[in-house]
């Protein structure tokens, strides 16, 4: 545990370091794509404890992370102005559920509070995620890797062709999402640095909440899994469960992330939904070394910026894909070993 | 005595062959019993219907009066049954610790919100399980090893931790599959002494050996198994002068 005391301190200087060298040198405009790079580390973070721990494949987070991102969009900018009247919305409006704003073109608006999108994404992602696992999981073996790739294609195709969604185009102008007075997660200008502490210290907190649980029972149970179901099952762990809950979790943690990065961009595309989007993920996690929350984050925080700044250019998926190859072929333990199994 | 196992009529085949047929028997509490028979008479597939990790096709199994035949094997092994692997099953990439306190998976209890947040029901069973694993691998006298690689250990030590680990269950009833497989004469002569102990502790103890010697010296009672079908049972003094027994190792 001390180890990752000094994790966390190394963690908070380079955080509060990279910040001050942006600004030094007048480039703060990096720190909008490293915010978003938290987000997306964020879901990486949750495929880790999945795949590295309970050693089960999910080629379909991107589809959570969209899950998140849309209910949140869907909730925050859809009009209720034309059912004000109407004794349910005036009841939700009381409850504080719904927020009166105005739109891009100066247009009042009625619609829910992002918290409530916040909620819900994380809900609805979490109850899928069940639905999916829950016969598929029963099975040993990668059948998990096979059903979500499908589900990662279905809510692709969805989001795709559906109108409420957006379709190809997305949506847009999604407000920011005001945690309490003074603290929101948004993508305007004079909140830049602001956002990227918020981003820096919800990942912080994620990491410290897996370290725990990683190191606690449930995590022995969940590597015990991963080293021999036969055995866990004997020792009286209930495999199939444990399986159903990681992967709840992380589906959960993806959402989560989709819909905070929603109300930073104030947006969201299809493009967050697509399979090769799930790929990205699952390359991340094994070039950080599959079973470490360090090693992941690292290699995301990296591959993520250097993409989103268009270093890879028109390349960008296949440098995902030549990672993953490239680590399968001659670094399956990882690029990264530092705190493995921290 | 009472009977910790009662097993009526089980019977389990694959494909066309019939591996179990129409199997009857009983465990006594507090006692070593042995199950020994040529290879293929189906010993491991009746270990494999006991813990739940195949299905029978027929037949019933009464753990402590509750039918626990079509049960998964970590509902079996909540009510108190332990058992060992022939292919030792240990957990790669963990401790001898570690995998000792994976067998105090039942006797702890934080889930995944007290886990995370790293409550006092995490700290206290994380606590107890590392003390409870220490005095296990004491008790056995591996203990200088608890923080070594499981896998990385040599086979008899390896066969100990999978022992230590079903220890840990506090279970019932302790299936053994083949636990001298692999050992010296004097390794094997210490397993045999460590299993009394086991069974003086409270532990019934149902093993499957091939080792003759080891099976005379410490069984209160034994079980033959030849194609699939209880042939005799009885003391060991009883099994010796069996001549169907006889017949089936030696041959006509």
């Amino acid at each position: 545990m001390r180890r990752s005391y000094i994790h966390i301190l190394l963690y908070l200087a380079l955080i509060v370091g990279v910040d001050l060298l942006t600004h030094a040198l007048g480039k703060s405009y990096y720190l909008t794509q490293l915010t978003m790079s938290f987000y997306y580390s964020m879901v990486v973070l949750g495929l880790v404890l999945l795949m590295g721990y309970a050693g089960q494949i999910s080629l379909g987070h991107a589809g959570f992370f969209a899950i998140g991102g849309y209910s949140t969009a869907v909730l925050s900018t859809i009009n209720l102005m034309p059912y004000k009247e109407k004794p349910i919305i005036r009841l939700l409006e009381s409850m504080g559920f719904l927020l009166m704003r105005e739109d891009l073109y100066g247009a009042r608006i009625l619609s829910f509070n992002p918290w409530i999108g916040v909620i819900t994404a994380v809900v609805l992602a979490g109850v899928v995620a069940y639905l999916i696992g829950i016969p598929v999981l029963k099975l040993k073996g990668h059948y998990l890797a096979m059903a979500t790739l499908g589900f990662g294609i279905i809510v692709y195709r969805v989001v795709l062709g559906t109108p409420v969604f957006g379709e190809a185009d997305g949506i847009s102008d999604v407000p920011g999402f005001q945690i309490f007075p003074g603290l929101s997660i948004n993508g305007e200008m004079d909140t830049k640095r602001m956002n990227y502490y918020i981003a820096s210290a919800i990942v912080l907190v994620l990491l410290y909440l897996l370290m725990n649980l990683i190191n606690s029972r449930v995590g022995r149970a969940l590597r015990a899994i991963h080293g021999s179901e036969d055995a866990a099952e004997a020792v009286g762990i209930d495999t199939a469960g444990y399986k159903l809950r990681v992967f709840v979790l992380s589906a959960v943690i993806a959402a989560f992330a989709g819909a905070l990065l929603t109300h930073f961009n104030g947006g969201i595309g299809p493009g967050e939904s697509s399979v090769m989007k799930s790929v990205r993920y699952v390359a991340i996690v094994a070039a950080g070394g599959m079973a470490s929350l360090w090693g992941g984050l690292a290699t995301s925080m990296v591959l993520n910026f250097l993409s989103l700044r268009g270093y890879f250019g028109s390349y960008d998926d296949a440098v995902f894909g030549a990672v993953l190859i490239l680590i399968m072929l001659f670094a399956p333990e990882g690029i990264i070993k530092i705190g493995r199994r921290q | 005595m009472a009977a910790i196992l009662k097993v009526e009529g089980l019977s389990k085949s694959f494909g066309g062959v019939e591996a179990v047929k129409g199997v009857s028997f009983d465990v006594h509490e507090g006692s070593i019993k042995a199950l020994i028979g040529p290879n293929g008479a189906g010993k491991t597939t009746l270990f494999n219907l006991l813990s739940g990790q195949i299905r029978p096709d027929s037949g019933s199994i009464l753990f402590k009066g509750i039918p626990v035949q079509g049960l998964s094997p970590h509902r079996i092994a909540s009510l108190g049954m332990a058992r060992t692997f022939q292919q030792i099953n240990l957990f790669h990439g963990m401790t001898v610790l570690e995998n000792v306190m994976v067998g105090l998976h039942l006797h702890t209890k934080t889930g995944f919100f007290s886990g995370m947040l790293n409550l006092p029901v995490s700290r206290r069973d994380d606590r107890f399980a590392k003390e409870e694993a220490m005095r296990i691998l004491e008790d056995l006298g591996i203990s200088e090893l608890a923080y070594r690689e499981a896998t990385s250990l040599a086979y008899g030590q390896q066969r100990t931790v999978e022992l230590a680990r079903a220890l840990a269950q506090k279970p019932g009833l302790l299936l053994l599959d083949e636990p001298a497989a692999g050992l010296n004469i004097k390794e094997t002569a210490e397993l045999g002494s460590v299993i009394k102990r086991i069974r003086d502790s409270g532990i019934t103890v149902f093993i499957v050996e091939h080792d003759m010697s080891l099976v005379m010296k410490i069984s209160d009672e034994i079980m033959v198994l030849s194609y699939g079908q209880k042939i005799a049972e009885g003391t060991p003094l009883e099994i010796q002068k069996n001549e169907e027994v006889v017949k089936v190792y030696l041959g006509e």
